[in-house]
């Protein structure tokens, strides 16, 4: 198991380091840089920069060194001289963030934290309602329910999710007469941390996490029916039934521990599609999470700070991934033998 | 005593029948006319067996076609054309066709509308002129279009009934742009980027999984790895961050172009895996064993042996990924960062829809969000019945 799990970490490292240099291409790849796009907004108000000023500009922020500078700066910090300057992705300073004037940490404040409650509570949400959902329809295959499970399963993978946001936006406030937009009461914005703005946060969130969970859910509930039918036509089910286990038992015992290896294992693709889902939805309900402020810092070619939020959404997927691959470990033998098996 | 091989020549015994119809050993393993035509049937014939069961999966196939054939001619379907505005009717509400007029049959026709301004909540409300129908002109002249891009022509399937009345069955929106025929001219580009970046994530997949599946080794290794990478990353931030790379200056077309290859670019990983694992199970079969042995050349075995069974589970992987590309175009659009104006696809008409108010004021302005869910299910009722049908033999 340790084995298992030292190699998991070893895998990791490379992983980070191929994603860090493609987003780092990525955000390099826009021609011209921030001070250009802001030079040019300048003229247009009929303003101007003193040349001297912009050359300074460039050259503390490294934007006149050469592409590998830039990139190596940014992940493991720079050499002053013959000074080393600490800094740099790898310990936690994202960079400067040109639009804010200010470093990319004190620009994001709670963000970074509330994506990742955000991100949690809707893969517990998926968890909580695709689990009995799909139980019931694959023990009670072609009925009633199983039909519309079904026909509901399929509206939410096809219903684009920022048009639920809106609509569930919309009647939020009819039925209950509170804007739901935001995550928390407008009083605790920019507040410290505190038990009463926790509280205020898990009051907006279930229409977030609701609007950011159904796409997932739904194909949750598809993958487990399928795998629960899978099992359930097996022969030791049969031969189980034909010894007189009793039904309940019978379900429980082996087939739903087998077929809850793909509940773990999709953590995989389906915190990808989570956060994909909520850099939306958090556009529409204005939510002080990522989405938003990638947006705008795309648009900005403010590069340090999309570049951290990007590095950040990719980060806690292969966190996740990697939190699921040790679960399903220690959840199946046969995973963990193998890996050691295969050595 | 009773000798077996004695009973013929004892009179006395049981009395004995033998049939007197010509008897054929064989006639029990030759399988009955109609069971034989299944069992010589072409592996192409014999999905296409499978698939006709598939009764939803066919059904969305007849409204996939039918769209494919609309976008053929989005100009004569739309009443108006793609930008024409109507400053007299502004976010006009969706009209009601009727049928009778004071009990009387007219046959089709629409009221002209009137419009107040209601000053307390700055609302336009538009008022049926219920006096006076206005039947709907069909097969006529309306207004003029470029049919795609080079010929003139003014000639629509329908027309409003004249210049005052005009013809909203979806509504307009804040330029008085018909939604219908902004609906249908969306249509067009919506479907074919699905096609398009279907396309191009469909080659890389095949070149890069054929090459993983081929080679095996390090370069299977590499592109696992790689694959793997590119599949953790979430999706919707790597189109943003790739659209955002587009030049300002780019021209509609060019970005329209663009869009279609980010989607294409970051999709093809799905496809490469099927690809990839589909190749080195067949090279495992016995029918491609037994080609070898008798001495088959690669190309025969790849094109001849490998291909049909191979191309089937293709196109049922890249039927179900089209789904995917339509909504990421949409959600691409609709955060403004996708196909930009004065090019039209339903996710740019649903930018216009961002706030609450379209929703409490303007309702119809959401419509484009039908035809987006009615055809990604089809895609994927579509896809599903292929996929099914694509392995017969099992």
């Amino acid at each position: 198991m340790l084995r298992y799990l030292i190699q998991r970490v070893l895998v990791m490292v490379p992983t980070l380091l191929i994603i860090s240099f493609l987003i780092f291409v990525i955000i390099q790849a826009p021609p011209g840089d921030f001070l250009e796009t802001t030079l040019a907004e300048l003229q247009s108000r009929g303003e101007n920069m003193d040349q001297n000023q912009i050359e300074n500009l460039r050259a503390v922020y490294g934007l006149d060194q050469p592409f590998h500078i830039q990139y190596l700066r940014w992940l493991f910090g720079q050499w002053d001289g013959f000074d080393y300057v600490k800094g740099g992705l790898i310990f936690g300073d994202l960079g400067y963030s040109f639009e804010y004037n200010q470093p990319v940490a004190d620009v994001v404040g709670d963000r970074l934290a509330l994506t990742v409650i955000v991100s949690i509570a809707s893969i517990l949400f998926v968890w909580a309602v695709s689990f009995p959902i799909a139980v019931y329809s694959a023990t009670h295959q072609y009925s009633l329910f199983d039909y519309i499970f079904t026909f509901v399963g399929y509206i939410g993978l096809a219903t684009p999710s920022f048009l639920i946001a809106l609509v569930m936006l919309y009647f939020a406030n009819i039925w209950f007469g509170t804007s739901i937009g935001g995550l928390m009461d407008a009083a605790y914005v920019g507040q410290p941390w505190s038990a009463a703005k926790f509280w205020s946060i898990m009051e907006h969130m279930w229409v977030p996490v609701l609007v950011i969970g159904l796409p997932g859910t739904a194909g949750m509930i598809r993958r487990l029916r399928a795998n629960l039918l899978d099992e359930l036509n097996k022969q030791y089910v049969t031969t189980g039934r034909a010894k007189g286990l009793p039904p309940l038992k019978l379900l429980v015992r082996y087939p739903l521990r087998i077929s809850l290896n793909p509940f773990i294992a999709d953590i995989g693709s389906l915190l990808p599609e989570l956060i994909s889902g909520s850099v939306i939805v958090s556009v529409v309900m204005s939510l002080p999470i990522t989405g938003p402020m990638l947006l705008s810092a795309l648009r900005s070619q403010d590069m340090y700070l999309a570049g951290s939020f990007l590095m950040f959404m990719a980060f806690l997927t292969v966190i996740g991934v990697f939190i699921s691959d040790i679960l399903l470990a220690l959840l199946d033998p046969r995973i963990r033998l193998g890996a050691g098996a295969e050595k | 005593m009773t000798d077996l091989g004695n009973t013929s020549g004892n009179p006395g015994g049981l009395p004995h029948y033998v049939n007197p119809a010509p008897f054929d050993p064989y006639a029990i393993d030759r399988p009955n006319p109609a069971l034989e035509k299944i069992y010589m049937a072409s592996q192409w014939r014999m999905m296409w067996l499978r698939f006709r069961r598939h009764r939803v999966a066919i059904a969305s196939g007849i409204v996939l076609l039918a769209m494919y054939a609309a976008i053929l001619c989005v100009e004569i379907l739309a009443p108006y054309g793609q930008h024409s505005r109507d400053v007299d009717h502004i976010y006009a509400p969706p009209q009601e066709v009727h049928w009778f007029h004071d009990g009387a049959f007219v046959g089709p026709f629409v009221y002209s509308l009137d419009y107040q301004l209601d000053m307390e909540d700055l609302q336009r409300i538009y008022t049926e002129d219920t006096s006076d129908p206005r039947p709907l002109r069909f097969l006529c002249q309306g207004d003029s279009y470029r049919f795609w891009g080079l010929i003139e022509g003014n000639f629509h399937l329908v027309c409003p009934p004249d210049a005052e009345t005009p013809l909203y069955l979806l509504g307009s929106d804040r330029l008085g742009r018909d939604m219908l025929s902004r609906i249908l001219y969306g249509m067009r580009i919506s479907l074919t980027i699905g096609l398009f970046g279907v396309t191009v994530s469909f080659a890389l997949g095949i070149i890069f999984g054929g090459l993983a599946g081929y080679y095996g080794g390090w370069v299977d290794d590499l592109l696992q790895r790689t694959i793997e990478v590119l599949r953790s990353i979430p999706h919707l931030p790597l189109w943003l961050a790739l659209a955002a790379i587009l030049p300002v200056h780019w021209s509609p077309m060019l970005v329209f172009f663009g869009i279609t290859i980010i989607l294409g670019l970051i999709d093809w990983t799905g496809l490469a895996r099927a690809v990839r694992s589909r190749l080195l199970s067949l090279r495992e079969e016995d029918f491609c064993v037994a080609a070898q042995l008798m001495g088959a050349k690669p190309s025969r075995i790849i094109f001849r042996h490998l291909m049909p069974s191979f191309m089937s589970h293709l196109i049922a992987s890249a039927t179900l990924a089209i789904p995917g590309m339509i909504l990421g175009e949409t959600a691409l659009s609709f955060l403004g960062l996708g196909i930009r104006p004065p090019i039209t696809s339903w996710g740019v008409l649903l930018n216009e829809a961002q706030d609450i108010n379209v929703v409490a004021l303007y309702p119809w302005l959401m419509l484009p969000i039908v035809p987006v869910i009615v055809v990604v299910l089809a895609f994927n009722f579509l896809g599903d019945g292929l996929r099914d049908a694509a392995d017969p033999y099992r």
